[in-house]
């Protein structure tokens, strides 16, 4: 689905990404860790090609093609999908138009949509308007659900979500990438499994996104350097226990 | 280099102008209209099937062509037949607005050429607008019209109002004095939308005068050409627990200057104004004003002067608060430039084109959402806000 080779960034001159190497699969979760001001969220923005990203070396590949120098909204409408840390307040634009928008000409069940994630009354306000981090975070689902990208990046999903609205927003989650045991009951868990090709990269520090979604990899972001690939619950277990710093240590 | 040519705008020669017209004909089925005017009518929500109206006033050029209610709650007359009726009424002109004022006021109060009066009985709520229009189809000619609104106690009146020039019209003046009474405990919204031609100057002139526990909502928009355009009504909440909201949608296009702006004054505890103008240049002049001034404790206001500038033009926003007192609570709001790169980088990852996500903003950014706009003309609304668009990009 996705492949980074070589990737190297800056923002304002400065380097951020140094020779990035990662692989997405079709169908696999990759878990993103790192401690705050690693690069998670400028590689997040590299690979959907916000400006200000300036790409010095390597390139990435999605679905095999070279997306490096595309424009975001054909990266987009390729099948990247970016839930946003802090996206901008758009002014008169209500959430009800972002989505159907987001569905582009496929038609969007906006109001069945909404009502599943427990968003209905913000249906009518202003995209991200005076929205707390919890309720930036459903939007932000909600519009990936129309959009229904084949790989989603997803900044930091749980942060900010209340306790009632997590579990709500990890099975939403698990809904986006077609995982979980929700499979329609006429077609076999194996068939299913075999159809389903939809990947992400979430990004989270504190790994609590891993009690609601199954992870295939986790992999640790370090100071622009991608440091360790392995099973997600284990680097968790290991930051945990001896923070970033050692974490990262086997890998430097 | 802009501010002189804006100085020059504004220089009018009222001598240049024609305050005679041939009069036209009272059209008293509006089917008959031609479809000429008919059409700029509805651009700007006057409907000549008077579907959903409680009444209409058309005046072209000097003649009254068209005046009925609907309604038996409601008037609506040329402001002469008003004052042929009423004895009292006056007493009601000239009140708030001084005819020494400026050249304009002068004018009209000189050379008053009719303009409406409308009125809602005490204690009645009419459910459908009343519509007017003021229409200028004679070249050169200036109207200088002179309208009352009184919303009696408790009653609840809306008022769409559409001044356009006929299609093929190069110049012309446009002179508007427009007193407003908004008595204790009634609700008037004033929907004001013009679609002048690109040479035709305008200066209403307004005094809006509201008693306790009245609220005024007046929205203004101005999306379309024009030559030159200087208004600021100004507002008086003298009754304790006014409310005034003031809504404006501006679009300069090369060529025109908007000079727009609203003046709240809050006399009385309990008040509350807010003023909110949205203006986009594309290589027009825009200058939004906004001024309230507290003279009692616990009164509360609020500005809000957004403007976006799309091409090489003039964006000043100018919003002003004076407080007399302990006690006002003022605040204002003003950004003035461009689509700022995240929103539209924003919405191209959600899949839509560079052009599509900026026509996007825009179309936000003038959604103003106006309160008590009947659904018909908030879809003619959108419909020339999606105009206006494609003719900016």
């Amino acid at each position: 689905m996705l492949t980074i080779e070589d990737l190297s960034v800056e923002v304002g001159g400065k380097p951020i990404l140094n020779h990035i190497n990662m692989e997405i699969p079709d169908g696999e979760t990759h878990i993103l860790f790192g401690p705050n001001g690693s690069g998670k969220t400028s590689l997040m923005m590299t690979i959907i090609g916000f400006s200000g990203y300036t790409v010095t070396s390597g390139k990435i590949i999605f679905k095999g093609e070279d997306i490096t120098r595309m424009p975001i909204y054909e990266r987009s409408r390729l099948g990247i999908g970016v839930s946003f840390q802090r996206p901008p307040t758009i002014n008169g634009l209500k959430i009800r138009d972002m989505v159907a928008l987001c569905a582009r000409k496929k038609s969007a069940d906006v109001d069945g949509l909404a009502a599943m994630l427990n968003f209905t009354s913000f249906l009518d306000r202003d995209v991200n308007q005076h929205f707390s981090g919890g309720e930036i975070k459903r939007s932000e689902l909600l519009q990936l659900l129309a959009q229904e990208p084949d790989l989603a990046l997803l900044d930091e999903p749980e942060s900010g979500v209340d306790l009632e609205n997590i579990v709500l927003l990890g099975d939403m989650v698990n809904t986006l990438l077609e995982q979980g045991v929700k499979y329609p009951k006429d077609i076999q868990e194996h068939a299913h499994r075999k159809t389903k090709i939809k990947s992400a990269l979430v990004i989270t520090h504190t790994g609590h996104i891993l009690d609601y979604i199954s992870a295939d990899k986790g992999q640790v972001l370090y100071n622009g350097h991608l440091c360790c690939s392995r099973n997600a619950r284990e680097i968790l277990k290991w930051i945990r226990e001896y923070g970033y710093e050692e974490c990262v240590r086997c890998a430097m | 280099m802009r501010d002189v040519d804006a100085k020059n705008k504004l220089d009018i020669d009222l001598k240049a102008y024609e305050t005679k017209a041939p009069a036209h004909e009272y059209v008293s089925d509006l089917s008959r209209v031609e479809s000429l005017d008919s059409n700029q009518w509805l651009n700007v929500g006057v409907d000549t099937t008077e579907a959903d109206r409680a009444g209409t006033f058309i005046q072209k050029d000097c003649s009254v062509i068209h005046s009925r209610s609907q309604n038996p709650d409601v008037e609506v007359m040329s402001i002469a037949d008003a004052l042929k009726k009423h004895d009292w009424l006056s007493s009601y002109l000239w009140k708030y607005i001084s005819p020494e004022k400026d050249q304009f006021t002068t004018a009209a109060k000189n050379q008053p050429i009719q303009g409406y009066f409308i009125r809602s009985m005490p204690g009645v709520t009419i459910q459908q607008p009343v519509q007017s229009c003021l229409y200028i189809a004679r070249e050169g000619f200036a109207q200088n019209v002179h309208n009352v609104v009184i919303a009696e106690e408790n009653s609840t009146l809306h008022i769409i109002t559409g001044c356009s020039t006929s299609p093929h019209l190069l110049t012309g003046l446009h002179v508007g004095v427009s007193e407003i009474y908004v008595k204790k405990g009634a609700t008037l919204h004033f929907t004001m939308i013009h679609d002048w031609g690109e040479q035709i100057n305008v200066r209403p002139r307004t005094a809006i005068h509201v008693e306790e526990g009245g609220v005024i909502v007046s929205n203004y928009i101005s999306l379309r050409p024009v030559g030159s355009l200087q208004m600021s009504p100004v507002t008086y909440l003298n009754g304790p627990d006014a409310i005034a909201r003031f809504n404006s949608i501006l679009v300069a296009a090369e060529g025109c200057y908007l000079d727009v702006g609203s003046t709240v004054h809050l006399n009385a505890p309990g008040t509350k104004a807010e003023i909110i103008s949205r203006a986009i240049t594309v290589g027009g002049a825009i200058i939004a004003r906004g001024e309230m001034i507290g003279s009692v404790a616990g009164c509360k206001g609020h500005l809000e002067c957004k403007g976006l500038i799309l091409k090489e033009g003039l964006m000043h926003a100018i919003p002003e608060l004076r407080g007399l007192v302990p006690g006002v609570e003022m605040s204002h709001e003003a950004a003035v430039g461009k689509i700022d790169q995240r929103e539209i980088e924003y919405l191209m990852a959600r899949g839509l084109d560079e052009e599509e996500a900026v026509s996007t903003i825009v179309r936000g950014f003038l959604n103003v959402d106006i309160e008590g706009l009947p659904a018909r003309l908030a879809v003619e609304i959108d419909r020339a806000v999606t105009q206006t668009q494609k003719d900016m990009m």
